[in-house]
């Protein structure tokens, strides 16, 4: 295989080392992706079944749902599809630089529709009295959310991860210091990103708490600290972005890639199942 | 294992010319602790996964014996009714998921690779994970017996609402969801490795419809269990949380339905009864046409019917529930479905059947296991079949009718097919062979001793016996019939006593046997006994179904071609994985944040900020994830061997990346 991709000759559909000709990691992909359909399936209907048969006193669910919120968030995550799609298509064409770019996007979006499902959670239960344990809608609609959203976040740190090892360099002796730098990416990252969400997450509830100039500036008061914090992770993160060396990750990553973006379409796909029977069934 | 054959100082070289960090160092040790912490060699994790199911096999039959003493004779107090529940719970958890499915998957991993002529499984390092997780599983199910909260006590099935916070407020019930929830995971993890193994990683010329039966129930049970299990892991996942954050699932006075439960756990296991017997029905395919020198008959038969069951075995979950009020329609569906069932399991008794039919049968003890199998199990799916009959069963329902049904299957299926499997898989393991003097005298006492005990449980349950009862009154009329069950229970002790002693004698003095102990048929037997760490020298090229077979009566063809491609196999050598010891650490965070899901008590004191549970939790979980990060940054680097040849003086060997 290695050999091979010195070349720039992989056939991406065909591996000569397998009886099928499907990679491994494909195969393993996909049925643990069929696993992972049984588990949704599960949860879904235990929701759905209790849907049907709320006991008295239930909140409606039109009343606490925030339809314009969930279809933003769910076309962001749609779009995030097409960002993994196109990062795919980047390193089966050995395009490290778009193969980057497409990932960094497909995070930025897994990381908007987490954040709304973080305002949303805080929205319901905070507002609208909807939590985990005081109505059977609660329980179930947390719990199977809440199961998709760990699923985005489990995806984002791997899009994260995979990130990062793009770096890799390809002559690890005359860089002995590449895996201190892979942890320390890896550490960077994942804090800018947290502090960027807490960031976001604050100064929209401060602008609808205080108005927009207002809003602005007492959240600049209040957070000026974070918001340096933040623009420093930025700057490590854009200066570690270019490593000036030859890195190990080419072609034949395509499938690690691939593996990962089956996984992400999956996601996807079990979320338009989600938004449709939580929460678009309600509206028709 | 001795499986020595090659001492390549392979690795040495390797390491001095990089800088590679200290966590990504490759452990390199084949023997002692080390060696078996990090080994990701399929045959090594095979004989962990039979050694783990042989220790809870003795547990699990401790605990039965402890429950027929109690049994023995009406109004006895030797265990408590709280004692008594405990080692109801315990004793079909850890047969099912510490004993009779790790046994499997020991075979799953040691002969399945060779029998489709692969050198590992597909990702090795996830196989030695499987294990390390179904380990923590046993560990965290078993924790209760040395801490003061006291092993699970709900039954195998968990049945809410006696398993809520409200009924059961100790931390036990959090161990048994906890443990099957590790065992879950190691389950899936495992099943998705065997499965990827079977369809991509087989010798050139192994299609589909050569493979070994035991082979295709392999697959079957991969399948099984990688869509079962997501039902009983959403299911414990609902009942972790009523009893940890409160929430509704099973909670009636706030409209949950306990009935959900049942439903999603029967979903699971259902399909779960087959996982225990079609690896079973696997070796007893293997089994009778070695023993009866003749090919299996109908295989193509065979192998759809082990399909159709697993198939079937989706749509049957609900006949555990005809006593719960689903209505006529609801009971009558799910009976058909379960009498559907009957007809491939006939189909496989008779094409077994007609394997020793005019066989050149030899009475090995592998064979008479293998003939106790067809006869006990059948007789289990006689009571079967009459338990599908929804009317018959409500009269059925919770007796020890069905506690003898289970047992035959369970014990006059699947252990006796495992039973048989080790007696006949021993000698390619070990080079060793039992004598046959002691391996049929274990059979016969074994065979007594079974039917002894569980025969006169039919009566006892016609004649109204509930399952799950500590005790008796004396004028029930049940008393000789627990009397010679629990004579029958220590007479098949006493033979799985003569079993395990004869193993263990065998293991260090038996008769040694070098290659092709029963003459077989498939393509393991042609390995040497042990095999070697990278069992196939040359990747065998397949000619036909029992491939061996044909190979040992078209030697010099083979030959032949056999020579020409190791010549062209030899110029790269042979490709090895590396070893590594984060599945293991892997595990080690698995555990500890297992235990601090189930054992550790919820903080309650409002001054401190994290309290023990979750520390113990985050700990567990930090521990993990740090394992997966280096696990997936040191790779899946192998080297290359080159073993020892005629013409070659060293087993040395040169690193290679990927």
């Amino acid at each position: 295989m290695s050999s091979n991709a010195a070349a720039g000759t992989i056939d991406h559909h065909f591996d000569p080392t397998t009886s099928t000709g499907v990679p491994n990691k494909k195969l393993l992909m996909w049925l643990f992706l069929a696993s992972d359909c049984m588990f949704f399936g599960c949860l879904i209907s235990t929701h759905l079944i209790y849907r049907l048969h709320p006991p008295p006193g239930t909140p409606a669910a039109k009343d606490v749902f925030s339809i314009e919120l969930t279809s933003f968030s769910t076309f962001i995550l749609l779009m995030s599809s097409l960002m993994m799609a196109l990062a795919v298509n980047a390193i089966q064409k050995s395009n490290l630089k778009s193969l980057r770019a497409s990932l960094l996007m497909t995070i930025f979006f897994g990381c908007i529709f987490l954040g709304c499902q973080v305002y949303e959670f805080n929205n319901f239960v905070l507002e609208k009295h909807l939590t985990i344990t005081n109505s059977i809608l609660g329980t179930t609609f947390f719990t199977l959310t809440g199961t998709h959203g760990t699923h985005v976040a489990v995806g984002v740190l791997w899009l994260l991860l995979m990130y990062v090892r793009s770096f890799q360099p390809r002559e690890m002796d005359k860089h002995p210091w590449w895996f201190i730098r892979n942890v320390f990416h890896v550490v960077v990252a994942i804090g800018t990103i947290l502090l960027g969400m807490n960031v976001v997450i604050e100064c929209t509830r401060s602008l609808q708490a205080h108005g927009f100039a207002s809003g602005l500036a007492a959240f600049g008061q209040a957070y000026f600290l974070r918001l340096v914090a933040l623009a420093v992770g930025a700057g490590v993160l854009m200066r570690l972005a270019r490593p000036g060396y030859a890195v190990a990750f080419d072609e034949k990553n395509a499938i690690d890639v691939e593996m990962m973006g089956l996984y992400w379409h999956f996601v996807d796909i079990v979320w338009i199942v989600i938004f449709t029977a939580v929460y678009l069934l309600e509206y028709i | 294992m001795a499986d020595a054959l090659v001492k390549a100082e392979f690795l040495g070289e390797e390491e001095k010319g990089t800088t590679k960090p200290f966590v990504l160092w490759r452990p390199t040790a084949k023997t002692g602790l080390m060696g078996w912490l990090t080994t990701v060699d399929h045959k090594r994790i095979g004989f962990l996964y039979g050694i783990s199911a042989l220790f809870f096999f003795l547990v699990g039959g401790i605990e039965a014996l402890l429950i027929r003493l109690q049994l023995a004779v009406p109004n006895n107090s030797i265990l408590s009714a709280q004692q008594y529940n405990e080692m109801f719970t315990m004793h079909a958890t850890t047969m099912i998921f510490l004993a009779v499915m790790p046994l499997s998957a020991a075979f799953f991993n040691f002969i399945m690779p060779l029998q489709i002529g692969a050198r590992d499984v597909a990702f090795p390092r996830l196989n030695a994970f499987s294990y390390w997780v179904f380990l923590a599983g046993a560990i965290v199910l078993n924790i209760g017996w040395l801490t003061s909260d006291g092993v699970p006590n709900g039954g195998w099935f968990g049945y809410t609402p006696l398993t809520t916070k409200a009924f059961s407020p100790g931390h036990d019930i959090d161990m048994w969801v906890m443990g099957l929830q590790l065992l879950g995971v190691a389950s899936i993890a495992a099943s998705l490795n065997f499965i990827t193994t079977i369809i991509n990683l087989r010798a050139p010329g192994m299609t589909m419809m050569r493979m070994p039966v035991f082979t295709w129930m392999t697959l079957v049970t991969a399948f099984l269990l990688i869509l079962a299990f997501p039902a009983i892991t959403i299911a414990l996942v609902e009942l972790m949380f009523d009893r940890l954050f409160g929430t509704n699932f099973f909670e009636a006075s706030n409209g949950g339905m306990p009935v959900l439960w049942t439903h999603l756990f029967w979903v699971f296991g259902h399909p779960e009864v087959y996982i225990l017997i079609l690896p079973g029905m696997g070796i007893i395919s293997e089994i009778l046409p070695t023993f009866s020198r003749k090919p299996l008959f109908g295989y193509p038969i065979v192998v759809f019917s082990g399909a159709s069951i697993g198939f079937l075995g989706f749509g049957v979950w609900a006949h555990h529930m005809f006593t719960t009020g689903m209505g006529t329609m609801g009971n009558t569906a799910f009976a058909l479905a379960t009498m559907t069932i009957a007809v491939p399991t006939g189909v496989k008794i008779f094409n077994w059947i007609g394997t020793l039919w005019n066989g050149h049968i030899s009475m090995r003890t592998p064979m008479m296991f293998a003939l106790g199998f067809i006869w006990t199990f059948m007789f289990g799916g006689f009571s079967g079949i009459m338990h599908a009959a929804a009317p018959a069963d409500y009269q059925q329902h919770n007796s020890y009718f069905v506690v003898a049904h289970f047992h035959y299957v369970l014990i006059g299926g699947s252990v006796f097919a495992l039973l048989a499997g080790i007696h006949y898989w021993f000698p390619l393991m070990f080079g060793r062979r039992v004598s046959e003097f002691w391996g049929k005298l274990s059979f016969w006492v074994i065979f007594i001793g079974f039917n002894v005990t569980f025969f006169p449980m039919h009566f006892l349950g016609l004649n109204g016996m509930p399952r799950r009862t500590f005790t008796y009154d004396s004028n029930m009329g049940w008393n000789s019939g627990n009397m010679v069950a629990t004579i029958g229970a220590f007479t098949l002790g006493v033979g799985i006593a003569i079993y395990f002693g004869v193993m263990i004698y065998t293991f260090f003095r038996g008769e040694r046997v070098t290659s092709d102990a029963w003459d077989g048929r498939t393509l393991e037997w042609s390995l040497p006994h042990p095999p070697p760490e990278y069992n196939f020298r040359v990747t065998p090229i397949v000619h036909a179904r029992d491939d061996w077979w044909y190979e040992k009566h078209h030697r010099s063809e083979v030959a032949k071609e056999r020579s020409e491609h190791a010549k062209a196999e030899a110029s790269h050598g042979i490709h090895m994985p590396f070893q590594s010891i984060y599945p293991f650490i892997a595990g080690v965070g698995v555990l500890i944040g297992g235990i601090g899901i189930s054992l550790v008590d919820v903080n309650t004191d409002p001054h401190v900020l994290i309290g023990k549970k979750l520390a113990t939790c985050l700990v567990g979980f930090f521990i993990f994830l740090t394992a997966v990060y280096l696990w997936a940054l040191e790779g899946n680097e192998g080297y290359h061997l080159h073993p020892e040849q005629d013409s070659h003086s060293g087993g040395g060997s040169e690193p290679k990346h990927h």
